[in-house]
């Protein structure tokens, strides 16, 4: 492998044409004859419909056509569930795509407007008469679990979608003997709903050929070959008849994986009209109806020795889902949540409880992160709050618990087998690097100017590069977890390579050209990479769970090597030379201690073209093609420092420092790790600072737009400080990891437990999310009354 | 989102607005846009039509005479904040401008845009109640001068009647021996001040000879503190008798508090006098 381009932090191929403005998203598409989707939605969290009057609006000019729910009627399926997840009671309720009876959240779609030009389709929507008889509505996950509660589905009791457990030795025993003679930390978390802002709204465009009965849908989905499966599932237009494009994509962190109604609704409308459709939500509609992430409340309890050494730890969690499944929900907080409860700690004994609950909420799915930030802030909060319980700094209780040092599998009590890792490691640098002691040191100097300063550490693994297709079965996903990849030399030994997955900014089109680089020799702008087109592009599961590396990378190397090989004995034959005789260097096939007499892979890949002069039996053309199904998961792992300061007289809380250390592997473009681990833990420190979508009593989304709800802005975070520890994964044919996820993963629990402990002097126990500053103020506030 | 249908004029000078206005009843007028049209956009206006006002070169730049600045009500936050003679004679001015929004609101949004739309949340009235500015308004029976207490009455409400044009906003120029400052807790949303506190002081020697002192954020209206401002006259300008005198600030405040889901009422008048003594401060110091 050539050291040059793996791990040479190129600049993103993808840049220039995202800066300047040149890329083509889905709202980039124009058609001939193309008209426009307006979707009309709930006003009401929930309520029955009475009577729906689309005459007016009909009439309006510029429309086209009105429908409702009694026009989808047998034409649209109701919106499939993909994770079907297994011994826990799944109940999942209809999901129509226009709603027709009842609306179960201000996002549900009660009609939709087609007209010539949008602005007629929006002055259309104000001539739709809705009559609704409110219903009463619930929002908390925990409330609408609750006897007596407002039910949403006629058929599930109790709004409960699933009761999905994970238990591993004896709980109960370890809580029962650490109640007499150890210690029990108990806390309640709320982990507070999120709304994911991809810079890119959703939209789509949907274009049906009466004549052929073929549909092209352009999406901005994070896995268009899931997509075009559940369209057809949905819509009936066969798979074959059927092509997906996911073109420019601006971000997703989750929120695209989910197939939504609005999508079919618009393959309806292109179908019933025989014309091309476009449908773009507007950023008001995106917080009303983009699913949104986490949302739990999460009962947790932690059994322990006097000494610190962990023994137990239970937990039940009431999961937020929404009024719907959608398409992955199922998952989150079970699958990627719960078997990650035990992180990087060797517990031996644990046990949760997980109930996924209908609230009248958008529906909720993967956010970055996905499941693991919520199982990581309980561990990292109740390992801060056990060493608060027993005066040790909570960096000698993560030594004390941390699985030591392993290479080639570790086997966990909820089952996985971590690949490999050295948490202690990992945490000894990164105190090392921030000078931890020196920042302890300042804080026992006490407050300044009423400014008290805390540190928060966060020990994270996560499991990425999702997965053995064989679990993924077992799992109740339903499809598989593999990717794909074809690479194909073109005689002047210029390469196109076709790709399953479905980057959307990660930058992979740079890094999988620098993985053929580095494998065959070419240079990296001789390669060129082709996703998001299921006509284009060989079959993929997508990119989401800092998978798209870890797997689809691991195929592409893999198929790279196919080609590799095939080239040697090319190059050998036309060296006259045996092929155990061959030697392989930088894109140069030689007889070994004849490097000058060398083939170069350009030179193969014309004479594999022409294919004048080949070896018996070898068939024609340069290309390999590579379905890579992993072995196990990849598990990345860090360890990271919040430095905060809390003014007191306000509650502000300024984050002075921040330092990330993250393993994932060796890395193709440290730049590109960087550039993820930055924008991640600025999204997990959204979270603990700033980020929190709010309903009210009657259900309206109060935080509907970015005036109420706070993004992360720059000038108020600090550089963040990124390094690393190299641990190569013992399956992965790179060695590599993921990334995507981590930052996110590790952060929001960093700045929590830094947050906590700047306030541990005043008394203060607990805070919800986001430390908004009047949250803090009162916290101080009530410390000082108890 | 997409404005509902409104008929555009522009208005070539006052005169012509004022018409257009009287034209077409329920008419909006248009300047830097950074208020109107996202109401328009969001359709919570709906006016029949809209008057664009912000050619009018008249309306536009600062001039300084007889003891005041004169800021034309088309001046852009970003003018504000880069002007030598506001940073000169209103620092409290300057530094608010170049606290709004962003960099993009701040080239378009106007000081007359921002002060008519009377937002509680906004910067500029509060610091233009403690400089005590007066506005110039335009209207069917000429020009006329309102102070500050008159001209903002209430939330998103104005003195300004349907057919009044504000034109300029004057600010009376702090000589030697005074400062002002403006310090905002902003919203990490809006970056509207959840609470701002504007003070300028006069302090000769390190004796206070006068300071006026106004919060906005936490009232519907900019509210002068009359008992932080007494509280502080004639005493030597210490950080304990600032602080003395800023703890008095919420006393000023009434009843009628604002609040939402980020920050109660009770909370912004908590921390007003956190924020009072530091705009005091910084005044203070300016005023050397």
């Amino acid at each position: 492998m050539s050291s040059r381009i793996f791990g040479s932090g190129i600049r993103r191929r993808e840049d220039p044409r995202l800066i300047t403005g040149s890329a083509t998203y889905t709202h980039d598409i124009v058609l001939p004859g193309m008209v426009h989707a307006v979707m009309l939605r709930s006003s009401h969290a929930h309520a029955r419909i009475t009577r729906i009057d689309t005459e007016q609006a009909k009439a309006a000019p510029g429309v086209l056509a009105v429908y409702t729910g009694a026009d989808i009627e047998g034409a649209l399926q109701p919106m499939p569930c993909a994770w079907l997840l297994p011994d826990s009671d799944l109940k999942i309720a209809a999901y129509p795509c226009i709603a027709s009876d009842v609306v179960r959240y201000t996002g549900d779609i009660v009609a939709v407007v087609v007209a010539e030009q949008p602005s007629q389709g929006y002055d259309a929507l104000d001539l739709i008469e809705v009559d609704y008889e409110p219903l009463p509505s619930v929002t908390d996950p925990e409330a609408a679990a609750a006897d007596g509660a407002p039910q949403l589905h006629a058929d599930i009791e109790g709004n409960q979608a699933f009761h999905w457990t994970v238990a591993g030795g004896d709980a109960d025993a370890a809580f029962a003997e650490a109640e007499a003679s150890g210690v029990v930390i108990k806390e309640r978390i709320l982990q507070q709903r999120l709304i994911p802002n991809a810079m890119e709204p959703r939209g789509a465009v949907a274009q049906y050929s009466r004549a052929t009965g073929e549909l092209t849908l352009w999406n901005t989905t994070q896995n268009p070959h899931i997509l075009r499966f559940l369209c057809s599932v949905v819509t009936g237009i066969p798979e074959d008849k059927l092509r997906v494009i996911a073109p420019e994509v601006g971000g997703g962190f989750g929120s695209k994986i989910a197939a939504y109604p609005a999508d079919f609704v618009t393959v309806f409308c292109s179908k019933q009209l025989g014309r091309p459709v476009k449908w773009i939500e507007t950023r008001s509609e995106n917080y009303q109806a983009t699913t949104h992430g986490r949302d739990h409340v999460q009962d947790v309890e932690l059994a322990a020795t006097k000494d610190g050494k962990i023994t137990g730890l239970r937990c039940t969690v009431h999961a937020g889902m929404g009024a719907y499944l959608s398409t992955a929900a199922p998952g989150i907080p079970t699958i990627l949540h719960g078997l990650m409860l035990s992180g990087c700690y060797t517990i031996p004994a644990l046990k949760e409880d997980v109930y996924g609950v209908y609230t009248n909420g958008v529906p909720v799915e993967a956010y970055r992160g996905a499941g693991r930030p919520e199982a990581t802030f309980m561990l990292e909060r109740l390992i801060d709050m056990l060493a608060g319980e027993l005066g040790m700094d909570p960096a000698d209780v993560r030594r004390r618990n941390f699985i030591p040092k392993f290479d080639d599998g570790h086997k966990v009590i909820t089952t996985l087998n971590y690949d490999s890792g050295d948490y202690p490691g990992a945490l000894d640098k990164l105190l090392e690097h921030t000078g931890y002691a020196g920042l302890r040191a300042q804080q026992a100097a006490g407050p300044v100017n009423g400014k008290y300063l805390g540190l928060g550490l966060s020990s994270y693994v996560e499991i990425c590069g999702l997965g053995p297709s064989q679990v993924a079965g077992a799992i109740g996903f339903q499809g598989g977890l593999w990717e794909s990849a074809i690479v194909r030399f073109h005689p002047t030994g210029k390469v196109h390579v076709f790709i399953g997955a479905s980057p959307h900014g990660q930058g992979e089109e740079t890094t999988f050209a620098q993985i053929v680089a580095s494998e065959i020799g070419v240079s990296s702008d001789d390669v060129k990479i082709f996703h998001g087109d299921t006509d284009a592009t060989p079959m993929g599961w997508g990119t989401y769970g800092s998978r798209t590396t870890a797997v689809g990378g691991a195929a592409l190397a893999v198929a790279v090597r196919k080609i590799r090989d095939k080239a040697k004995v090319l190059a050998a034959h036309l060296l006259e030379a045996s092929v155990d005789d061959m030697e392989y260097e930088d894109g140069k096939f030689f007889v070994k201690g004849s490097p000058d007499k060398a083939k170069t892979i350009q030179d193969i890949a014309l004479m594999a073209n022409v294919a004048w002069d080949l070896p018996e039996g070898m068939e024609a053309g340069l290309e390999a093609s590579t379905f890579y199904d992993p072995p196990n998961f990849v598990f990345p792992y860090g360890a990271h420092l919040a430095v905060v300061e809390v003014d007191t007289a306000t509650g502000d809380v300024e984050l002075k420092g921040y330092t990330a250390l993250d393993d994932c592997g060796p890395q193709i473009n440290p730049t590109i790790v960087e550039g993820q681990v930055h924008g991640g833990v600025v999204q997990g420190i959204g979270q603990a600072l700033w980020e929190g979508a709010a309903y009210d009593d009657s259900g309206q989304l109060v935080t509907g737009s970015m005036l109420d709800y706070a993004l992360p802005r720059a000038d108020r975070l600090p550089p963040i400080d990124v390094i690393s520890t190299v641990t190569r994964s013992p399956h992965h044919p790179l060695g590599v990891k993921g990334i995507g996820e981590a930052g996110t993963i590790a952060s929001t629990a960093a700045v929590y437990n830094a947050v906590m402990d700047a306030l541990k002097p005043l008394g203060v126990k607990r805070v919800d999310m986001p430390f908004t500053p009047e949250r803090v103020w009162r916290a101080i506030q009530d410390a000082k009354g108890a | 989102m997409f404005a509902a249908d409104f008929e555009y004029y522009r208005a070539g000078s006052v005169a012509e607005a004022r018409e257009l206005l009287a034209a077409h009843p329920g008419a909006k007028l248009l300047a830097g846009g950074h208020s109107l049209i996202p109401l328009l956009k969001l359709r919570l206006a709906a006016p029949a039509a809209v008057v664009d006002i912000g050619r009018i070169g008249e309306l536009h730049g600062i001039s300084n005479g007889g003891g005041a600045l004169h800021i034309g009500a088309l001046t852009t936050h970003a003018e504000i904040a880069a002007s030598a003679a506001v940073n000169a004679g209103a620092e409290a001015l300057a530094e608010a401008a170049s606290q709004i929004g962003d960099p993009a609101v701040r080239n378009r949004g106007t000081i007359g845009g921002n002060v008519a739309h009377a937002d509680p949340a906004s910067d500029l009235p509060t610091v233009l109640a403690a400089l005590g500015a007066t506005f110039t308004v335009s209207g069917p029976d000429g020009e006329r001068s309102l102070a500050a207490a008159d001209f903002f009455q209430g939330m998103m409400a104005t003195a300004l009647g349907e057919h009044d044009i504000l034109t300029a906003v004057n600010v009376p120029a702090a000589g030697s021996g005074s400062g002002s400052a403006y310090v905002k807790f902003s919203h990490p949303a809006s970056r509207y001040a959840v609470v701002g506190a504007a003070a300028a002081v006069t302090g000769a020697g390190g004796t206070c000879a006068g300071a006026s002192v106004a919060v906005g954020g936490a009232t519907a209206v900019p509210v002068r503190c009359a008992s932080v401002e007494a509280a502080l006259a004639g005493r030597a300008l210490s950080a304990d008798a600032i602080a003395a005198a800023a703890a008095a600030a919420g006393s000023d405040f009434g009843d009628d508090l604002l609040g939402d889901v980020f920050a109660s009422g009770e909370y912004r008048k908590a921390v007003a006098p956190v924020y009072v003594q530091r705009a005091l401060t910084a005044a203070a110091e300016r005023a050397g």
